[in-house]
């Protein structure tokens, strides 16, 4: 694993330092709000509905056990005993008192962790696919190359008051799973003739006007990845929209100007930008890339997984639910569901963190991973310790298998706890994942992606969600809007709304009267929710949402 | 005829600890709803936020938020304040846990 260097040791602890005195001068009145909320923002403290609420970045979605048990004693120590993992594969504490927020930073800089970045108009935590370094379909590892681009983005003095946030995803694999073209620039690794390059997309992002990222460059080699990124976030910094928030973000600059100007403005800034880089970059990227290595992983037996899987239904089914591919022989990526059923989407108590600190340390290569849609995962597990890990997980309510199935949801903090909400969220999918769990019907249901957010800004990605429901405020009333046949891949689209909205005591019944739809007119078992959406349109589920009349009947308001 | 007032209170979060605070009759923050001031009177309310937004060392974002006046104190009106009388609905970790 990549180990900060002495002098980001020392950038850390000095950004602490100086954020200590800065709460220590607005906690005696010499700073006033308006003064300490960038600083306290740079520092990744937000307050919120009932409190403050500090976002921790987790760079590309990668932990080791050690940091995994300090969050643990984050939440434990400082905050209500758990944490909430991101869409953007970070984690949240929600009960943060402002004296005790410098004391975690440091506790958090002991591992190697930080809240840098992670709000604020900057580069933010660059994000990666969660199966990074372990999947059989994978070209190469993301990890190295996010990591360069956290470390050239850290700090840089060009881009800390960019017009906007920028996010930036990289994938390895063609499999898309790092939802790479809903982000303002997006890397693909791909190959040409044997070399490893990008093809870069910009302008994508979901929020109140989603768009599917466009390519700007089919491939750019490693030399030059470096200064074509900086390339484009320094022509978005001069043409981006500062007197409109809602044109800032770097999608409206390529619908304003079109993709072609945005890609010759691109190309002539590249040319200055790669002259001044002398190598550098590359010869640190070789070092990161070597502390990248994947761990050795040697091949066993599986008879005791293939005895399990035969024995043991509750086994089989969350091997057959919760399992992934690896690239080596005899090995599986393990998912981790946080959505018990019932439970909010991504929280993790302290205790569970530490079940997953030392099931990572005893059996996967010491390696944790955070996905955007809000599970953990084992990225290097041997096949034959699976039955034994999955006893460890079962008592502490990590065992549930759903990974991919309708109760597998992504839910934003929503109304409970975000500021800017117009709706909750999270009740919406605790509902839905207990009623499909009622019904015993989520595995015949097959692979079907909910995503859930409590407004309009879409951190619960609803726009790429297979259904996907946006929470609103209809004349003071919780309103939800369903939208039908989004998808987050390599196949990416955008959500098409089916119409009026539901209230919270119907929504769920709506999902319900969508899947007894989908069920009655998929082709086969094999074709997913998203298939049939696909292949029939829109009419069947309008139908089923709002009776057969003309689509308006007094079903919804 | 002069559109009816809706009454109000004046709300904040504790610098400190970030708690939905109410100002009370009495210039205290209380956790309270029902201990709000409830203000029926337009001017008297904007005096009251002005007030209450200088006290910059015990609270952050003072708004006035639209209440119905009920026999026990202040109800909300919408239910985004509803939310932030009570806490989350996931969890009794808010106000909620000592109500
Ligand atoms: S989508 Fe809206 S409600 Fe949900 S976390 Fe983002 S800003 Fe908050």
């Amino acid at each position: 694993m990549y180990r900060y260097t002495d002098f980001d040791a020392a950038f850390v602890a000095e950004r602490n330092r100086q954020f200590r005195a800065q709460v220590e001068r607005r906690i005696d009145g010499s700073l006033t709000e308006d003064e300490f909320k960038p600083l306290r923002l740079m520092n990744g403290l937000y307050l919120q509905l009932h409190a403050y609420m500090l976002r921790v970045a987790i760079p590309y979605g990668t932990l080791n056990s050690a940091q995994m048990r300090q969050l643990a004693y984050l939440a434990e120590r400082w905050d209500k005993g758990y944490g909430h993992f991101t869409t953007r594969q970070n984690i949240q504490f929600n009960w943060p008192a402002l004296r005790d927020v410098p004391d975690m930073l440091d506790a958090l800089a002991e591992v190697g962790m930080h809240a840098i970045q992670t709000s604020g108009n900057t580069i933010r935590n660059v994000t990666a696919d969660h199966f990074a370094g372990a999947a059989a379909d994978e070209i190469a590892d993301p990890r190295p190359v996010a990591e360069l681009l956290r470390q050239s983005s850290t700090d840089h003095p060009e881009f800390q008051f960019l017009p906007r946030k920028f996010k930036i995803a990289v994938t390895g694999a063609p499999n898309d799973r790092a939802v790479t073209a809903a982000h303002d620039l997006a890397l693909r690794i791909v190959t040409r003739d044997g070399e490893i390059g990008y093809q870069v997309l910009v302008g994508g992002g979901l929020g109140r006007t989603p768009m599917i990222g466009k390519v700007i460059a089919a491939f750019v080699p490693q030399a030059d990845l470096l200064p074509y990124v900086e390339a484009v976030v320094s022509v978005w910094n001069l043409l981006g929209r500062r007197d409109n928030k809602y044109k800032s973000r770097i999608k409206i600059t390529v619908h304003e100007h079109g993709i072609d100007e945005i890609r010759r403005l691109v190309e002539a800034r590249f040319a200055e930008t790669r002259a001044a880089f002398d190598g550098t970059d590359l010869a640190l990227f070789d070092e990161i890339r070597a502390a990248f290595a994947p761990p050795a992983l040697t091949e066993a037996p599986t008879e005791a997984f293939d005895r399990a899987y035969a024995a043991d239904p509750v086994f089989r089914s969350w091997a057959d639910t919760n399992l992934s591919a690896h690239r080596a022989p005899g090995h599986a990526i393990v998912q981790v569901s946080l959505k018990a059923h019932g439970a909010t989407p991504g929280d993790a108590t302290a205790a569970q963190m530490r079940v997953l600190a030392d099931i990572a340390e005893r059996f996967g290569h010491d390696e944790l991973r955070i996905s955007h849609e809000q599970n953990v995962i084992l990225p290097h597990i041997r096949k034959a310790d699976l039955p034994e890990i999955h006893a460890i997980l079962k008592p502490n309510g990590l065992a549930t298998a759903n990974i991919g199935l309708i109760s597998d949801i992504i839910a934003c903090p929503g109304m409970d706890y975000c500021a800017l909400a117009t709706a909750r969220s999270i009740p919406i999918a605790q509902q839905i994942a207990t009623r499909f769990d009622e019904l015993k019907l989520e595995h015949e249901i097959g692979e079907l992606k909910i995503k859930i957010s409590g407004c309009i800004n879409a951190c619960g990605h609803h726009h790429v969600g297979h259904i996907g429901i946006l929470g609103l405020d209809r004349a003071g009333v919780e309103n939800y809007q369903i939208t039908l046949g989004g998808d987050h891949t390599e196949t990416a689209s955008l959500g098409d709304r089916t119409g009026p909205g539901f209230s919270a005591e119907e929504i769920i019944p709506a999902i319900e009267r969508l899947v007894e739809a989908y069920l009655a007119h998929r082709s086969s078992p094999e074709e997913s929710f998203l298939e049939s959406y696909r292949r029939l349109g829109m009419a069947p589920f309008k139908e089923a949402l709002y009776g057969a009349a003309d689509g308006k009947n007094a079903r919804a308001a | 005829m002069p559109r009816r007032f809706t009454p109000k209170v004046v709300t904040a979060n504790a610098l400190l600890e970030g708690d939905v605070v109410y100002l009370t009759a009495r210039d205290a923050w209380s956790r309270k709803l029902s201990e709000a001031e409830i203000l029926t009177d337009e001017a008297h309310a904007q005096l009251r936020l002005v007030e209450a937004s200088r006290r910059q060392d015990e609270v952050v974002g003072v708004y006035l938020a639209d209440m119905d006046a009920g026999p026990d104190g202040p109800e909300p009106v919408h239910f985004r304040e509803e939310f932030r009388r009570t806490g989350p609905s996931n969890y009794a970790h808010g106000k909620q846990a000592d109500l």
